[in-house]
């Protein structure tokens, strides 16, 4: 009985996580290119993507590379990208805090926007299942996403050398930034934090590469927390 | 050949992990301050931006000049991507203006 629900859950999972799997592969195929241009070889390229698996923040330390920031600064951009990370967990602890410890250790490998996305609207609409079930649900949903990233990783990194410096292929890199961010600016407080971002770091652009860009988010990141605690007081006085 | 590329590919793996791992990884139900929490809500939109902005304003493959088709293949990802909060479709908008004013020019 247990393992029927499990199961249904499971596959619950992989239905909802195709969409997302859509969206993964090219944002993998990206990573792969730009990874290779950068001067990765195929292992390095391939280990960090099994490593990580964000690739917001392997794009960025990336970057950052490039740019002649360092290993530490890469290092420290990158990890700034995935401190978000720590909110979804804390999100879903009380859903799965009850788990068994190797499963609450791959979900951990496997949190990353989407799934934490599809599992907390999962876990909300139906508060009744079981903590096996949800589980399943979360592995379902990252059975589709996972390979279809590494994947698109592989034949990236195996193209990215073959194609022309004609292509301008160094603007894909921003232009991916930019689809990713785009649709994150859903409030008042959001923007807020990505006007400040920008101008921050846009000023303090001479500091050497990567430390104006801590700076710029830890500013920006006060600035949506207060637009957001201001939004919140106006609410409640009117 | 990057130097130091595999201590930043292992120590970005596991800085990541721990960062996933924090509270899955507790017995219980602990829960961040709110402040803590409001804080780790914005920093996708506090990175990301600060550090594409100048590659998008004084890109490199221009000597960092400004470029009008950058700048409009920029406006427009961020068009569709504001308007249809679908990744795919704004990196398309972005590349069809991108490759379409540099066939014009």
């Amino acid at each position: 009985m247990a393992t029927s629900t499990s199961n249904s859950a499971f596959w619950k999972g992989a239905r909802h996580g195709i969409p997302f799997a859509l969206v993964v592969g090219p944002f993998g195929l990206l990573f792969g290119v730009v990874a290779t241009e950068a001067g990765l070889r195929l292992v390095e390229t391939m280990s960090m993507t099994l490593l990580v698996v964000a690739g917001a923040s392997q794009l960025t330390a990336l970057q950052l590379l490039v740019e002649g920031a360092g290993i530490w600064m890469a290092l420290a951009g990158a990890l700034a990208v995935n401190l978000r990370m720590a909110m979804y967990s804390a999100a879903l602890a009380p859903y799965l805090g009850r788990a068994p410890l190797w499963q609450r250790t791959l979900v951990s490998y496997l949190l990353f926007d989407q799934t934490y996305a599809m599992a907390v609207a999962q876990y909300e609409t139906e508060p009744g299942m079981t903590v096996p079930a949800r589980v399943a649900y979360f592995f379902g949903v990252a059975m589709l996403v996972m390979p279809i990233w590494v994947g698109g990783t592989i034949i990236g990194a195996a193209v990215g050398a073959t194609i022309p410096d004609e292509w301008a292929l160094d603007f894909a890199l921003p232009i991916t930034f930019l689809a990713v961010v785009a649709p994150m600016l859903r409030t008042l407080a959001h923007v807020a934090a990505a006007v400040t971002s920008v101008i921050v770091a846009l000023l303090l652009h001479d500091l050497p590469p990567g430390v104006g860009l801590l700076l710029a988010a830890a500013c920006a990141m006060v600035a949506g927390a207060l637009v957001e605690t201001l939004c919140e007081r106006r609410r409640v006085a009117a | 050949m990057i130097e130091g590329i595999w201590l930043l590919i292992l120590l970005l793996g596991i800085g990541t992990f721990l960062i996933r791992f924090s509270f899955l990884g507790l017995i219980g139900d602990r829960t961040l301050p709110p402040l803590v929490l409001r804080l780790l809500r914005y920093t996708p939109v506090a990175v990301i931006p600060g550090m594409i902005a100048p590659l998008i304003l004084w890109p490199a493959a221009t000597g960092g000049a400004p470029d009008p088709a950058r700048l409009s293949a920029a406006l427009a990802t961020l068009v569709a991507g504001l308007l249809t909060k679908n990744l795919l479709i704004a990196i398309l908008a972005g590349v069809a203006v991108f490759y379409g004013m540099g066939l014009l020019g």
